[in-house]
């Protein structure tokens, strides 16, 4: 049964542009899927200490900037022969926007996976591995639900997401002060624990990125720009 | 009525009837409160002021209770489907419909807070305050020279030739068709293109420095080229006067106009800055319309 709110793209009188729409949106929801496990794939091949898993996500990366640049192109087209307005504009642009926050989610997987490759090849002890288990699971999900709210026109999940980003951000915190606490324990864990530190931080920029998707999201559905805002502001865009 | 326009009826009405696939609305179903119009409607200090406007044709009201301001030096577009009465509103500011015998205007119409309709107007000198510009180019078969040099010369504004001299050039020349023509102003001015003849039906209306222009689908004959030109124009003309256009290109609203107004079935659903209607219209009918969901 298609969610009501996933035909608001589909009832022009042009069905090519109905399927022009579509086709935006499913690609970007495809882009979106490699991305998604290209961070589960990246996070468990540091954890498993699995080289071979780094490579395969490095290696991967790209495809995901081919998609990039098609779901560029088809988006530039879509504007250059429908002159679209309104929601489908909406659409078109946010995708564009969109597309460029999941590249750099790709961008940040494949620095995991580089990391992880040095870890691997190290042979160190794990250090910090929980914070990253626990942050990386954390952005897993806030990039999920963004992409769902996305393709179910969500604005009030996309808000949750948005409010979600603090906590990420009180956590990596919390992990850098971990981690910093170990580095000043044994001076010889320095280079791990930077290193850990580097994979922290490519996650919570995931969430940044997932946050910005969100706020897009809102964007399409609710027609008003809440980035730069405060959340209180978002709330009552997302309400009202 | 013919049996074939009887059977077309009923075709139509079936149509009406039938199914829709799940999941798609159907826009007309949207209930429209009269009178209720979203956005920014109103102005201050407004060169037109008009209120509670319906327009009969004998039975059929063809405009339910319209209510709008249109501010000074503003370029206001009005757009919706055929048959929505964006024509029939925009030929009561010049009372173009007078000349229709069954056509009957109520509610307060005020130009510069005066009656538009008082019996007492002269509404020749009404028309030349609010000029108007029609969808096909409609020069009078006289030489260009003469095509915009009528209005002034029946309006006395010009005693002497000089005069009059001065103003066909500056009104050619605001009309962005003076390069074009300087040297054949004798010539007549149905040899001229589809495009140089809209505009000289543009300078022929501010010849006789109106006020106001309306525009009638203005480049609906034109070629893009020429609908470029007159965009162009539209916008240089804003500086000085006020513009009312009904257009059913809406990049063309888009384009050229400060405030987009949006009728249906003889409603005004919307009216507002064109940035809003065309990235965020307030009511579902427009946004519909717009992203070409009907029409």
């Amino acid at each position: 049964m298609p969610d009501r709110k996933d035909d608001v793209y589909g009832d022009h009188i042009s069905h090519k542009f109905n399927d022009e729409l579509m086709e935006l949106k499913t690609q970007f929801l495809e882009m979106g899927g490699a991305v998604e496990s290209q961070v589960e794939r990246a996070v468990k091949a540091l954890i498993d200490s699995d080289g071979d898993l780094a490579e395969q996500v490095r290696l991967k990366d790209k495809e995901v900037d081919k998609q990039e640049v098609a779901l560029d192109e088809e988006a530039t087209l879509i504007i250059a022969r429908r002159q679209p307005t309104a929601r489908d504009l909406r659409l078109v642009i946010s995708v564009i926007k969109m597309v460029a926050d999941l590249e750099r989610v790709g961008d940040e997987a494949k620095k995991i996976a580089k990391l992880a490759i040095k870890l691997s090849e190290e042979g160190q002890a794990p250090r910090g591995y929980v914070e990253v288990r626990h942050i990386a699971g954390h952005v897993q999900s806030m990039l999920h639900d963004a992409l769902d709210a996305f393709t179910r026109l969500d604005s009030e999940q996309a808000l949750r997401i948005m409010k979600e980003d603090k906590r990420v951000d009180e956590e990596y915190q919390a992990a850098a002060r971990t981690l910093l606490t170990f580095m000043m324990e044994d001076t010889r864990n320095i280079s791990l624990c930077m290193s850990v530190m580097w994979v922290l931080r490519a996650l919570e920029r995931v969430g940044d990125h997932a946050c910005n998707i969100a706020e897009n999201v809102i964007f399409m559905v609710e027609g008003e720009d809440v980035r730069h805002t405060s959340i209180e502001e978002a709330e009552r865009v997302v309400g009202g | 009525m013919s049996t074939l326009n009887t059977a077309v009826a009923q075709e139509m009405d079936k149509s009406d009837e039938a199914e829709l696939p799940a999941g798609e609305s159907r826009p007309a179903e949207t209930v429209i409160e009269e009178g209720a119009t979203v956005g920014a409607p109103y102005a201050d200090d407004p060169k037109f002021k008009l209120r509670d406007v319906e327009v009969f044709y004998g039975e059929d009201r063809a405009i339910k209770n319209i209510s709008l301001d249109i501010a000074r030096n503003e370029v206001i577009a009005f757009i919706g489907p055929s048959g929505c009465g964006k024509s029939t509103f925009l030929r009561c500011l010049n009372r173009m419909n007078d000349s229709i015998d069954i056509c009957r205007v109520k509610g307060s119409l005020q130009l510069d807070d005066q009656d538009l309709y008082d019996p007492k107007r002269d509404v020749v000198e009404l028309r030349a305050r609010v000029g108007m510009v029609f969808q096909k180019p409609n020069p009078f078969p006289k030489s260009i020279y003469d095509n915009v040099a009528y209005g002034p010369r029946i309006h006395g504004l010009a005693n002497r030739k000089s005069d009059l001299d001065d103003i066909v050039e500056s009104s050619l020349r605001k009309a962005g068709l003076w390069e074009e023509v300087k040297d054949r102003l004798d010539a007549t001015a149905t040899g001229m293109s589809g495009g140089q003849q809209q505009r000289l039906c543009i300078a022929r209306a501010i010849a006789v420095s109106p006020e106001v222009v309306l525009m009638d689908e203005p480049c609906s004959a034109l070629d893009p080229i020429a609908t470029a030109k007159v965009e162009e124009l539209i916008a240089e003309l804003s500086e000085s006067y006020t513009i009312v256009i009904v257009t059913h290109s809406m990049q063309q609203a888009a384009r050229v106009s400060h405030r987009t107004a949006y009728f249906h079935l003889g409603h005004l659903v919307e009216v507002n800055d064109t940035n809003k209607v065309f990235t965020s219209p307030e009511h579902e009918l427009t946004e519909s319309y717009i992203t070409g969901r009907f029409g």
